[in-house]
């Protein structure tokens, strides 16, 4: 069996998954019932000057039947007295010795930092995560992104932490800013011994039509929330990426970002991430969901050879390069298995419509025809397919040739001039505007029933 | 035992006859119409008979736009919930989906369709109205899917439209002819009330045209006339004891089911003749009735069987008994049904032979004719100068649907020989605008 167990910058757990600081680790119940569950840590929701909040707390983004596919909130961070919240570190500490208990802090002064770290330290906290993200609510208080937005407020903080944290420091980082790396190298400058990130992202979720009001509404007006939830993992991996790559960052990194299942777990720890952090998930279908992200990790170690998370993270970094590094020579086409071709044709319009026209029907058969010399190899097809393995992208170069952009731009042999003969697509085929018209234009557009008996428009 | 009670209130009834179509809920159409692919150059409008734009409809109804997936529909077919409910969709659109391709559940494109209209006819939200007068005024003859469908489609081209039916009420087979579970009457009547208040004809009921006089009363009185009269009552065996009490035909019998509901009176052992569609519903209303007993009994093999499979699945899901290569040869009984003598048969060539001394009793208190409606050529004959072909249907125009009488114009099953109520709504608008244009270009 693998091992699950990881040290993330001193901060021991059974396995790698960690509840984010939010509503689900709001108190000692929910973080027991959630270790119980098996959960390998929490970070608890952020404490500070307790807040008030407002009702109509959360709004979703639903993509046709798929509900939260994207979620937002407009809660602040702990309501609750601060007293009770370190006297439920202590107790399920006591309860749970070998699971990562964070507390997840934001607070103004330098003494209220001191006060602060030292009272969770004294609860039994494992580690501190500093919340430097928070889009809304706090940051107009000048805390929560206000500070991960400024590298160097944000260097002067970790350094007040430092001056007196014991247990190991970690720094969570706002996704609101153009270069995550900025604050990453800010947090390693103040001294801090791990980041996290992302947090959520400013949003708007969706507005009521009627109400002409943003989601979350609260009596008739909203405000700009955080995004979180599956939508964000892509967001969340390139910055993850972005901080496991940088030679100066060097911190461990605990992932977070639309991360509910082992497969997203994995990717964010391929792509350098050494804990992961999960909210929306938990909130959405309970703390169960745990049970097939372990299994689920386990099986994929298993059947990769990796006897711990070490071996795993990072190892998609050294694929991640940069565009002008990739190889033009490198040539894919799309291939339809007509076997496994149901008819329903979105590869051809999308192509048609999408792409480069690559596609064409023929009389008599629903299963559209690759026009190999126009296939530019951009998967489209492949993607809109709804069916299994119906098409692939298969390889027509020899892989023996390698030439990339920069080698090209070094050997002065890429296009410079407006009308360039270098141009990619100078020799590419496409049609004349023209023939857009007419065709099978007319049965394609939606909203147009079928002629029926041949005839025209009676009016 | 049978799997039926016979019901007693209207409640029993509801539950014996229960839709086949339920209408779907929010969430369930939300949920269904997800999966739709949005194929490109569909094939489910492609099966359709009035070429609805199903993939346009199913993202209308997707993104919260049910106005807008109700008109799509009725722009193509003014009976859509009807269609919806009724339309044989296993072997038209949804046996087009491409999901079958995959041995995937297909779209469940009838229910959405259903969804959509049944909202807009609920909220009696007009979607059209009649056009701009044209001073042309036509006749409709029937009140069935045809004649509705024409009736709209002229008023919204704006002609004066005034339907005469022979009945009391609207909507043709579908209120008098279709299976119970199919759609109720409520809703067959209430998709009417509907097009009849966006569209403004005039209906005249219980008004059968019966001689000549009639016919004449609308010829001089009308610009046009559209004959949406269907088929008549059912086909007679011409065998010995056919007019003996409880002996009785498929349409007749699902007529009185139709309008009669708890006073439909059924046999315990009752024989069903015929193997069509219509057959397989008079089989499987006896045993939603509670008959303890009902055989289907039909001349040739199953194979060669008119009826659809599922149609034929459904009667067998509730009893109902097949009995083939057999032909009936007399109906016995003493006044009353007492059962059917048969002759087994064998098809060679394609022809149906009796094997001699091969007769044998079914006994049973009720025999259905499920044998086919008679085409109406008594009343057809009052036409001057209009011409069927061998089959008892009227010939027209393909494109205009203008009958040999110039002033006739004609549409579903007294043109087709007896179709699907889509078949008849969709030609039905195409002669619409065939007399349309002939109406404005003068005859």
């Amino acid at each position: 069996m693998p091992d699950l167990s990881i040290n993330f910058a001193g901060i021991k757990s059974p396995n790698p998954f960690w509840l984010a600081s939010a509503p689900p680790t709001n108190s000692g119940y929910q973080i027991m019932k959630a270790f119980d569950a098996g959960w390998g840590g929490a970070v608890w929701k952020t404490l500070g000057v307790p807040v008030v909040n407002v009702s109509s707390r959360y709004g979703a983004t639903n993509y046709r039947d798929k509900r939260m596919v994207g979620f937002n909130n407009i809660e602040l961070i702990s309501d609750r007295p601060l007293a009770d919240n370190l006297r439920e570190i202590s107790e399920v500490k006591k309860r749970f010795p070998n699971h990562a208990v964070i507390a997840s802090l934001m607070v103004e002064s330098r003494a209220q930092w001191h006060e602060i770290v030292r009272a969770a330290e004294d609860a039994g906290a494992d580690g501190l995560e500093l919340n430097f993200g928070c889009p809304h609510g706090m940051c107009e208080r000048g805390m929560g992104s206000a500070v991960g937005q400024e590298p160097a407020v944000l260097q002067r903080i970790v350094e007040w932490v430092m001056e007196v944290a014991k247990t190991p420091v970690i720094v969570k980082l706002t996704p609101n800013i153009s270069d995550i790396t900025e604050p990453a190298l800010a947090a390693r400058r103040g001294g801090a011994n791990a980041i996290s990130l992302i947090n959520t992202i400013q949003s708007i979720v969706g507005v009521d039509l009627d109400l002409f009001a943003p989601y979350p509404i609260v009596d008739g007006k909203g405000s700009n929330g955080g995004y979180c939830g599956p939508a964000v993992k892509p967001i969340a991996l390139n910055m993850v990426k972005n901080c496991a790559q940088h030679p100066d960052v060097r911190l461990p990194i605990s992932g977070i970002g639309g991360i509910e299942n082992w497969r997203d777990a994995v990717e964010h720890i391929l792509l350098g991430a050494s804990s992961v952090q999960v909210c929306t998930a938990a909130m959405h279908f309970g703390f169960g969901i745990v049970r097939e992200m372990i299994t689920g990790l386990e099986q994929y170690m298993t059947e990769k050879g990796f006897q711990n998370i070490d071996q795993m993270v990072g190892r998609a970094l050294p694929n991640v390069k940069h565009w002008e590094d990739l190889n033009l020579k490198y040539k894919v086409t799309a291939n339809i298995h007509a076997e496994k071709c149901i008819g329903c044709q979105l590869c051809y319009t999308a192509c048609e419509d999408g792409a480069h026209q690559a596609i064409r029907l023929n009389a008599g058969t629903r299963v559209p025809e690759i026009i190999d010399e126009n296939c530019v190899g951009c998967n489209l097809c492949s993607l809109v397919c709804p069916v299994e393995d119906c098409i692939t992208m298969d390889r027509r170069d020899d892989g023996t040739q390698h030439l990339t952009w920069k080698e090209r731009t070094e050997a002065g042999d890429v296009p410079t001039e407006f009308n360039d003969e270098k141009a990619g697509g100078r020799h590419h085929w496409v049609p004349e505007p023209s023939a857009a018209l007419g065709k099978e234009r007319h049965k394609t557009l939606p909203g147009k029933a079928r002629v029926l008996r041949g005839e025209t428009n009676p009016n | 035992m049978a799997e039926f009670s016979p019901p007693t209130t209207e409640p029993e009834f509801a539950e014996n006859f229960a839709q086949l179509k339920p209408r779907m809920n929010r969430t369930e159409a939300q949920y269904e119409s997800s999966r739709c692919l949005f194929c490109f150059d569909a094939p489910c409008i492609q099966s359709c008979p009035s070429g609805i734009d199903i993939p346009q409809f199913i993202r209308q109804i997707n993104s919260g736009n049910m106005t807008g997936a109700a008109r799509t529909i009725y722009e193509a077919n003014y009976f859509g919930n009807v269609c919806g409910k009724v339309c044989p969709t296993e072997v038209l659109c949804e046996g087009a989906c491409v999901y079958n391709e995959q041995d995937m559940k297909p779209i469940e494109i009838g229910r959405l369709q259903s969804f959509a209209t049944l909202q807009a006819i609920d909220s009696g939200k007009p979607l059209f109205q009649p056009g701009a007068p044209t001073g042309k005024r036509v006749a409709v003859i029937g009140a069935g899917p045809a004649g509705i469908s024409a009736a709209c489609e002229l008023r919204s081209l704006g002609h004066a439209v005034d339907v005469f039916e022979a009945k009391a009420q609207p909507s043709g087979l579908t209120v008098y002819g279709v299976a119970p579970y199919k759609i109720t009457n409520e809703e067959a009547l209430a998709e009417m009330a509907y097009l009849q208040s966006q569209f403004g004809y005039t209906v005249f009921y219980n008004r059968p045209m019966q001689n000549r006089a009639d016919l004449e009363t609308l010829e001089n009185g009308y610009d046009a006339i559209f004959l949406g009269i269907g088929l008549g009552g059912t086909n007679a065996l011409k065998l010995p004891g056919e007019d003996r009490a409880g002996c009785v035909g498929a349409t007749e019998f699902i007529e009185q089911l139709r309008m009669g509901h708890l006073s439909t009176s059924v046999g315990r052992r009752v024989v069903v003749l015929g193997g069509g569609n219509t057959a397989c519903d008079a089989a499987s209303e006896s045993a939603r009735l509670g008959a303890e007993n009902v055989v289907l009994a039909y001349r040739r093999g199953k194979e060669e069987m008119g009826a659809y499979e599922f149609e034929y699945d459904l009667a067998k899901g509730v009893g109902v008994k097949g009995m083939f290569n057999v032909a009936p040869v007399e109906i016995l009984g003493n006044g009353h049904v007492e059962g059917v003598r048969f002759v087994r048969t064998a098809v060679t060539d394609g022809k149906v032979q009796t094997v001699p001394g091969s007769e044998f009793v079914v006994p049973c208190d009720m025999v259905i004719k499920a044998t086919g409606q008679a085409k109406q050529r008594t009343f057809l004959n009052l036409i001057p100068g209009l011409q069927l072909d061998g089959n008892g249907r009227i010939i027209a125009d393909a494109r205009t649907g203008q009958t040999t009488n110039p002033k006739y114009f004609a549409a579903g099953d007294a043109l087709n020989g007896g179709a699907e109520v889509v078949n008849a709504a969709a030609e039905a608008k195409a002669t619409a605008r065939g007399m349309h244009q002939i109406l404005i270009a003068g005859f």
